[in-house]
């Protein structure tokens, strides 16, 4: 799905007049493009004065808006397929849309994606089929997509872990010479408030900055590390940090596809320009838990929850859709319908899932295979064939 | 595949084995559609909604509200087709809609059936007093049957149990809860440093039963050291794994390494939780049981009893059963803010099993006749033998005996399980000297010992409880008189 150019629509500079706006009222710095009741922002200022502004076309502006509807349908799904006992475990991303597709889509096919394990969104965004990270938390495989084919790794479930592969990777295409014009990579971290605590993540920060690494480091900050809120992970407004690494840190409305996009296309296109790495805080909120095993209102209040369902991402790009006519109910109902027939697709195709043969543990462990592991996996066959029935 | 669909409780957090039903969000005849919302289940990790597997018609509901339901049971059956027409009887082997219990069709598809008894607060995997649900971490044991596929050519487990099979050693693990020596803890950890500790495990030596030697009680190097060279019974738990892989497995540097995993795992769980949790108190008491042998005697040759297995722990256990009447305070349990004091007696017995120490229990057993109590005795053993017992047969004990008599020890200071307030050690009886009738005589004599929970039982609640079965022990027949 073909994109708007933020950065060719910002160096235009059109003449047109336009309403600037650097944030929202009560949160001063937050870049935002599209506020919670629907209303448009023609552009925004970041913190270091960095115009931030989208021109999409209406198709493009419908393509985002299906992007999230199906991003929540299908996430809700494997949400059921957890409670009825077809998955493990799944962490939820319901809330987090916007901050997902609007980054996401940001990306040029040659950049590199390093997720955490509520990427559900951005992997949809890179093309790949939702039901590969299903597999995973069914237990019937290891993730199952190829990184290098899709560009975006595997999900990592160590906290912050991936900031690292991130930094390193970068670091990597710079010293590969792959920076320097527009056709230059770019590679994206992933990682939420919570990982801004871990020691891998200030690392990163030092690495990425002193080898001024192609990297954006995309903070989701939705509020919650599991349960711990996040004025016990930080004293500033995380974007700030940045500073104190020495790469420039903005914080963006994570509820706000459209800023999200913005913003991301913005950061990556200096990355991929040989400008070094920087930060963006996506500022958002969780709706539901942080997985499956747990329960957010033994630690959330309700009011809380409320008034950020009042900033709904989705909400918003409909209203502003129907408002710019650039939508109506019809073509609501069709996304709708698209997502419903998807999920239960989605939903039949996990149920007929096939248990992996035990003995395909040993596959993918090395590369070129390995003289012990054969023999372990001799073994292992022996002992599966010592059993009654046995197939082999 | 069947148009009747029963939905099993999923594992809702990974490793729960239980969930309470919070609440029914729809009753039996709703219609209802995929993803609606049909009930609300807590675990011990959150209250979830659980979203509908199917579309269809609520056929059945398998569990009230409130109760506490195993992973894998049953808790509702939807007709997925209910356009098409009454259910036939050879489908469901019942009368269409409103059914009390699972259809002979859903039952058929399912592992566990639900049954009365499941729900009730217990020992393993049961709830936890108060109601809330035992707190578990990683996977508890799966109780219920394995599926896993028979070893070609392996022998049933009824043979190799069988007596005529030469077994290995005698009885594999010990029942009773080990024995805790003197160490002048009433409760609370055991203070050890990490490399202390370390050696601790690497010598094999439990903490738990040491006396420490250095500041604030805590223990030292050489403490472990000194167990480690000592009397290794005295440090030894009495339970040790089957002694079939004991003999086996020593590797070149003469140690071998257990993994703490299922049964044991969980009665080590459970013993550290009860000993320091519940002030114990143990008191013994030593019986001349000359009188009730003889009665036993006589029982054994009556026609009706000829088939039944009698046993001195039969006498023990209606021994305790007729003192809890008598003392019902003892059947009760610490629920934090509140103790609850039970009219039924679930009377627990420790077996030594091929699987590690299990503790079924008799449901309701003060209700039940003399010979109902040895039938359910009789049945209980040779359920726990063969491996069969339920985790609904382990849960909601109220009272336990152990009967370490049997392993030829004279009485033991036993651990409560949790949940529980008494729990009676009950020694080998021998012949021994006694005073009777004022001549030093040969009598069979045994000695019992019961540890309660002080924050319920005082010790005068607690000698008079022992004192009853001790004189019921002594004269059964009167004691039946004086107190039936």
């Amino acid at each position: 799905m073909a994109k708007g150019d933020p950065g060719a629509a910002a160096r235009s500079r059109r003449a047109a007049p336009r309403s600037k706006r650097a944030a929202a009222a009560g949160e001063p710095e937050l870049v935002q493009l599209l506020t919670p009741e629907g209303e448009r922002i023609e552009s925004a200022l970041g913190p270091d004065g960095t115009e931030y502004r989208v021109d999409f076309t209406d198709e493009e502006y419908r393509g985002l808006y299906r992007d999230l509807v199906l991003v929540r349908k299908l996430d809700a799904e494997a949400t059921a397929l957890q409670r009825q006992g077809e998955l493990g475990l799944w962490a939820s991303l319901l809330g987090q849309e916007a901050a997902q597709v609007g980054s996401g889509r940001a990306l040029r096919p040659q950049d590199m994606a390093f997720p955490t394990y509520r990427e559900h969104g951005v992997l949809y965004c890179r093309g790949i089929d939702p039901i590969m990270p299903l597999g995973l938390f069914r237990g019937v495989d290891q993730g199952g997509w190829d990184p290098n084919e899709f560009k975006f790794n595997m999900y990592t479930i160590v906290i912050g872990a991936q900031t690292l592969h991130a930094t390193g990777y970068a670091m990597g295409v710079a010293m590969d010479g792959k920076t320097g014009g527009d056709d230059g990579e770019a590679v994206i971290a992933y990682f939420g408030d919570g990982a801004t605590s871990q020691g891998d993540v200030n690392e990163s920060f030092v690495w990425a900055s002193v080898f001024n690494a192609p990297l954006v480091f995309f903070c989701q900050n939705n509020q919650y590390a599991i349960s711990e809120p996040l004025e016990r992970q930080t004293r500033v407004p995380l974007y700030r940090r940045a500073g104190g690494f020495g790469f420039p840190g903005v914080r963006v409305d994570g509820n706000d596809v459209l800023a999200s996009y913005a913003v991301t296309r913005h950061a990556l296109d200096n990355a991929r320009h040989g400008q070094g790495p920087s930060l963006i805080e996506a500022y958002t909120y969780r709706m539901g838990a942080h997985t499956t095993s747990d329960d957010p209102t033994r630690y959330r209040i309700a009011s809380e929850v409320e008034a950020w369902q009042a900033k709904d991402p989705i909400a918003r790009m409909k209203a502003f859709l129907t408002k710019q006519q650039i939508a109506d109910e019809s073509f609501f109902a069709e996304v709708d319908e698209q997502a419903r027939t998807e999920s239960v697709h989605l939903r039949e195709r996990v149920l007929a899932m096939p248990n992996p043969e035990p003995v395909t543990m040993f596959d993918h462990v090395y590369p070129n295979g390995s003289s012990e592991l054969d023999e372990q996996r001799a073994q292992f066959s022996k002992y599966m064939e010592s059993f009654e029935g046995s197939a082999h | 595949m069947s148009r009747i669909k029963t939905f099993n409780l999923p594992d809702l957090g990974e490793g729960l084995t239980e969930g309470e039903i919070l609440a029914w969000l729809v009753k039996v005849g709703d219609v209802i559609e995929l993803n609606q919302p049909i009930v609300e289940v807590e675990t011990a990790k959150a209250a979830v909604e659980i979203p509908a597997k199917w579309a269809g018609q609520v056929q059945s509901i398998f569990q009230p509200e409130g109760a506490t339901v195993e992973v894998g049971a049953p808790i509702i059956a939807i007709d997925t087709d209910p356009g098409a027409g009454p259910i036939e009887e050879s489908t469901t082997g019942a009368p269409a809609s409103d059914l009390p219990t699972p259809s002979a069709a859903s039952l058929a598809a399912v592992e566990i059936a639900p049954e009365e008894g499941m729900v009730e607060p217990g020992l393993i995997g049961g709830a936890a007093p108060g109601g809330r649900t035992a707190v578990l971490v990683g996977y508890g044991p799966r109780t219920t049957a394995a599926k896993r596929r028979p070893r070609k050519g392996s022998v049933p487990a009824q043979a190799t149990a069988a007596p005529a099979a030469p077994a290995p050693a005698p009885a594999a693990p010990v029942p009773a809860a080990p024995a805790v020596n003197g160490n002048g803890r009433a409760g609370g950890p055991v203070l050890a440093k990490p490399p202390v500790r370390k050696l601790a495990k690497d010598l094999g030596v439990d903490l738990a039963v040491l006396t420490g030697s250095g500041p604030l009680g805590s223990i030292t190097r050489e403490d472990v050291q000194r167990a480690a060279s000592g009397s290794p019974a005295a440090a030894e738990p009495l339970t040790v794994a089957a002694p079939a892989t004991v003999a086996a497995s020593f590797g070149a540097d003469r140690e071998q390494r257990i993994p703490i995993k299922g049964v044991r795992k969980l009665t080590a769980e459970n013993m550290s939780r009860s000993a320091f949790t519940a002030p114990h108190v143990t008191e013994f008491l030593t019986v001349d049981v000359t009188r009730a042998m003889k009665a036993l005697d006589r029982l054994r040759e009556r026609r009706e009893w000829r088939d039944v297995r009698v046993s001195p722990l039969l006498l023990v256990a209606k021994a305790v059963l007729l003192a809890v009447k008598r003392h019902p305070m003892v059947n009760s349990t610490w629920a934090g803010d509140e103790i609850v004091v039970k009219e039924y007696v679930n009377l627990g017995i420790a077996a030594a099993t091929e699987r590690g120490l299990i503790v079924p229990n008799i449901k309701d057993a003060g209700r039940l006749s003399l010979r109902e109590l040895a039938d359910a005795m009789t049945d209980l053993v040779q359920t726990a033998k063969a491996g069969k017992t339920s985790p609904a047969d382990m849960s909601g004990g109220t009272l336990t005996i152990t009967n370490v008599g049997v392993f030829g020890v004279d009485t033991g200071t036993p651990i409560l399980p949790p949940g529980e307030s008494a729990i009676l050690a009950f020694g080998a009886v021998r012949e021994q000297p006694w005073v009777h009738k004022g001549k030093v005589k040969a009598r069979l004599v045994t000695t019992l010992g019961l540890s309660f929970d002080h924050r319920i039982i005082d010790g005068e609640l607690g000698s008079k409880f022992l004192r009853d079965i001790g004189d019921f022990l002594a004269d059964p027949e009167a004691a039946l008189l004086a107190w039936t």
